[in-house]
């Protein structure tokens, strides 16, 4: 196994607010490549770990500019250029008929690009990870917290990080092979 | 969070959400063990069996009227909507309370909402799918329907967007999108814990596919809860705003009866009446068949029939406010279609819809009938009865006596719209008995955050 590159270092928590802390203190420790993984989302973790910019709004803001101006241009384009036509003397421009497709679109539009915008920022789908190779990272999924210091951490050394984690009192520590 | 500290200062008296003693290897296991362990009883196999041959007269039926033509509905001049547009309402009112489970409840941060919302969007998506096939089949020529859509065509011509019809075909398909990526993105989390814990190769390469990958990662949790939270406020504007298009499908017309501004906020609220008794339709076999009683509990049942409740009390209202401007408006043919409703021809049906959506619900100010699954679900089909006349007596007793007697007449389904409308009722049991079968039918990651050990406590 020695030859096999090693991605990280990985421990194993029994509670939400024990990784909380252990992801904090390792951070604290000056571990910047971190990563936790929880069975539901867990308050304040992304902070611990030193989460900070969330892309996903400003994706759907822009999907949902996108969808409003797009839609509104569509009917406009179509209904007052490309093929006009008189109903009950309206004006070609009749926006207020315009504005519920329009609302629509931005409603589309902004909900697409949240549902691809989150998926693509989060690298998914991604069938093969390196933490899949950790038999017991399956009850990542039921009811175990897991900490991980990834190896390309400027800090990482196996024996010292391996030392430091044992001290936030683990259920596990477990070496996860590229 | 302040959700949990709500629940601890509750009123005594009220049932919990979840019943005490589980943790979150109890509920992963309970729930995801109906999907992979539990053997398919026979029971189910019974019910589907007869949802599947129901599916099979729909296809039939179906069939039939592809070949003919919508000449073998009971549809003529003047009522030319007859049952499809009926049906297209009903159902898809029937959709939006999933929707309002899934959007509303979480913004509103209900917490009772987590063990109910899968199956109640699963609904939502089987709803909108029977609805949507009406118009379809309503066009005569149904194979075209994609002409519905703004495409570049040979014929050089686009859709006319001024039309209330136009714009239906926009908010449904928006709403059954929406309604998709939703239900979806809720099951992610918990398609990876199917994949990690069943045995069968072939179930963890499928539920694998589909969980993407899902690895609970904190920073991915992070984006994934504001997704889903900007989904429930993307969705609750579309789904008021869908039954309100649908109404103007009605309103916009001039046909006395449809001609009305109150029909958006009464569509809105008739929708969500007849959802929650579909929800409470479902449930309340559910939890008895697969002892969900830990997490489906009394108190579910009872606020969904409060929302009933107030539901149909803006209903009644939204009749009321219809037979009063019949009066007070002065116009003739106002005053004649109330008149009508009364004592015309279908008034038998009208005074059913009176009872069914007003005055039997009433039983629900008494909480021992709000908490009585028994009685909950009888009231609950006489609600759906009720908005399914409902529609019938907007579309039909609208059309047949409008402002000439020369072109009044009468409506009289066939056994070919029976054979549809009852069609997609099973072909929308088959969808359930399937979703049972094969997906957690309740959040398993959220029921997980409902726990008291999903605190994260101060140090």
């Amino acid at each position: 196994m020695s030859q096999t590159p090693i991605y990280g270092l990985m421990a194993e928590f029994d509670t939400p607010t024990q990784l909380v802390e252990a992801a904090n203190r390792t951070r604290e420790a000056g571990y910047k490549k971190i990563d936790a993984y929880s069975p539901f989302p867990v308050e304040g973790l992304a902070e611990a770990i030193g989460f900070r910019h969330d892309l996903v709004p400003l994706v759907t803001l822009i999907g949902g500019i996108l969808g409003g101006t797009g839609g509104y241009y569509m009917q406009y384009w179509m209904a007052a250029i490309s093929y006009p036509t008189n109903i009950g003397g309206r004006p070609l421009n009749s926006w207020p008929a315009f504005i519920v497709i329009t609302f629509e679109m931005t409603i589309l539009f902004g909900a697409i690009f949240a549902v691809l915008g989150m998926l693509a920022l989060n690298g998914l789908p991604m069938p093969y990870h390196p933490v899949f190779h950790v038999p017991r990272f399956a009850l990542a999924s039921k009811d175990r917290f897991f900490l991980i210091v990834f190896s390309t951490d400027a800090k990482y050394e196996s024996a010292s990080t391996r030392r430091f984690l044992e001290g936030l009192n683990p259920g596990a520590i477990s070496e996860v092979p590229s | 969070m302040d959700e949990r500290t709500e629940q601890t200062i509750e009123k005594q008296g009220t049932a919990p959400v979840i019943e005490p003693g589980y943790t979150f290897g109890s509920v992963t296991d309970k729930i995801s063990s109906i999907v992979l362990t539990r053997p398919t009883s026979n029971g189910w196999y019974v019910g589907f069996g007869i949802a599947f041959l129901i599916v099979m007269v729909f296809l039939y039926a179906v069939g039939y009227l592809f070949l003919k033509g919508v000449g073998i509905w009971g549809i003529t001049i003047p009522i030319a909507w007859g049952f499809a547009i009926v049906n297209f309402v009903w159902w898809i009112g029937i959709g939006h309370a999933g929707t309002l489970i899934s959007a509303i409840l979480l913004l509103l941060r209900q917490t009772w909402r987590n063990s109910i919302n899968r199956f109640a969007e699963a609904m939502t998506l089987f709803a909108v799918a029977c609805a949507g096939m009406f118009p379809l089949f309503h066009l005569g020529r149904p194979w075209l329907f994609y002409w519905l859509f703004p495409y570049p065509n040979t014929m050089q011509y686009w859709p006319q967007f001024r039309s209330p019809l136009v714009w239906d075909v926009f908010a449904v398909s928006t709403y059954f999108t929406v309604s998709l990526m939703f239900w979806f993105i809720g099951l992610i989390p918990d398609l990876a814990t199917l994949r990690d814990r069943s045995d069968s190769r072939v179930a963890k390469i499928i539920y694998g596919m589909l969980a993407m990958g899902w690895r609970g990662s904190a920073r991915h949790w992070h984006r994934y809860e504001t997704a889903y939270l900007l989904l429930a406020g993307l969705a609750t504007p579309l789904v008021l705003s869908v039954h309100t298009v649908v109404s103007f499908d009605f309103a916009i017309a001039i046909v006395p009866g449809w001609h009305t501004t109150i029909f958006p906020p009464y569509f809105v609220a008739g929708a969500i009446y007849s959802g929650f008794a579909m929800v409470l339709m479902l449930a309340i076999p559910i939890r008895k068949i697969y002892g969900l009683q830990d997490f489906i509990t009394e108190r579910h049942l009872e606020n969904s029939a409060k929302v009933m409740l107030a539901t149909g009390l803006i209903v009644a209202y939204g009749y009321g406010i219809e037979a009063f401007m019949g009066w007070y408006s002065g116009n003739r043919f106002d005053a004649f279609l109330l008149w009508n409703r009364l004592h015309g021809p279908y008034h038998f049906w009208y005074f059913s819809l009176l009872a069914c959506n007003i005055f039997i619900p009433q039983l629900l100010w008494i909480r021992k009938m709000r908490t009585n699954p028994v009685w909950l679900f009888l009231i609950s089909a006489v609600v759906l009865t009720g908005m399914w006349l409902e529609r019938f007596i907007i579309v039909v007793v609208s059309l047949h006596r409008d402002f000439l007697t020369s072109s009044w007449g009468m409506y009289y389904p066939t056994r070919w719209d029976w054979a549809i409308f009852i069609g997609t009722i099973g072909f929308f049991i088959a969808c359930m008995f399937i979703f049972l079968r094969i997906l957690p039918m309740i959040s398993i990651f959220e029921m997980r955050t409902l726990l008291p050990e999903a605190e994260v406590k101060a140090e």
